[in-house]
């Protein structure tokens, strides 16, 4: 499969390895400073340059000042629909995890391949999803504990269910509800790999055929380019969706935890 | 049959499922502007519940993504 003679191995490109040499080990473990920590720390420096730029408190807000306010009014607007007055004190936390998962997304999709240099998306390992999945999924708990107490375990029967069907929609409900983190880590990660992966097999597409001859470099090759643009335009499209449904389900399972149903 | 050749049989056989949840995106999507149009003053109320139905509908079909990626890598 991957790695054969000529074929261009889209997996290659999520491969975590070390920067530099000299980690150390903890508990068998390798520990290193690694790609995937190094576009962590370019994805917080972007957001700290992005934020920095527009809290300069203006009276009257410059160009950037009305992208950072429009995008935290953005974030307060979706969390006061959905869980109400309650949902104001999330808004750091939400705005933080849809901006974080935003730029990561976007800087993973960067063209700077062309300088020689590897872009490489951390959104696209359940790794780092599956722990921001975590971290919504215990507010959760934590808040919808601390404020109900065990009341909060009628989250698993709606209002208004029959006698005779509790068993069976408490048992469906808490599955539903068990499954959240995974379905919300892995919707992300999903999402991120396969468009690389199809972008790839794209760009292997136009490599190879441009190789086998100018005909089929016409043939295959362009037509293939074409789609890649196209394709590169949805997957932008989708790095923003993805942001927005992460952050719009966390705000859903917060209203659940504030407010039961 | 070879047990190569099933995997690569059952991964191809996932794209179906990637299919079915393209039908369900876009029904969801059809849908929701075949209603918006009608009455476009309580659209945007709506657009949080387009995302979740568009949600819903999208993990089904990326969850059909990680069994050809279970079965032409991992398996």
């Amino acid at each position: 499969m991957a790695g054969e003679e000529g074929k261009i191995d889209p997996m290659h490109q999520f491969e975590i390895k070390p920067i530099f040499d000299g980690g150390f080990e903890i508990a068998g473990q390798a520990i290193n400073f690694t790609n995937s920590a190094l576009w962590m720390i370019l994805t917080f420096i972007a957001l700290w340059i992005f934020m920095l730029g527009g809290m300069k408190r203006e009276i009257i807000p410059g160009r950037w000042q009305v992208m950072v306010e429009s995008m935290s009014n953005f974030v307060t607007n979706m969390l006061t629909s959905n869980v109400g007055e309650a949902g104001r004190k999330y808004v750091p936390y939400v705005f933080s995890l849809f901006m974080f998962i935003l730029f990561a997304n976007i800087l993973g999709m960067l063209p700077i391949g062309v300088l020689g240099l590897k872009p490489f998306t951390v959104t696209s390992h359940i790794a780092i999803t599956g722990i921001l999945a975590v971290l919504s999924f215990s507010i959760v708990l934590i808040v919808g504990f601390w404020k109900h107490g065990l009341h909060f375990f009628s989250l698993f029967v709606p209002h208004g269910t029959p006698l005779p069907m509790v068993p069976f929609i408490a048992v469906i409900e808490f599955i539903s509800f068990m499954i959240r983190p995974f379905s919300l880590g892995l919707r992300l990660f999903v999402a991120m790999t396969a468009g690389h992966v199809l972008l790839k097999v794209l760009g292997g597409f136009v490599i190879n055929s441009t190789n086998a001859g100018a005909g089929y470099g016409a043939l295959v090759g362009i037509p293939s380019f074409m789609l890649m643009v196209g394709i590169s335009a949805l997957e932008l499209l989708v790095a923003v969706i993805q942001a927005y449904v992460f952050a719009l389900l966390t705000s859903l399972y917060i209203n659940d935890a504030e407010n039961l149903h | 049959m070879d047990a190569e050749a099933a995997k690569l049989i059952g991964a191809g056989l996932a794209a179906i499922g990637a299919g079915m949840a393209a039908i369900g995106v876009g029904n969801v999507f059809g849908s929701f502007l075949e209603s918006a149009l009608r009455n476009p003053a309580a659209a945007d109320g709506q657009q949080g519940r387009l995302f979740i139905g568009f949600a819903a509908a999208e993990l089904l079909g990326l969850l059909a993504f990680v069994v050809a990626m279970i079965l032409i890598f991992v398996a």
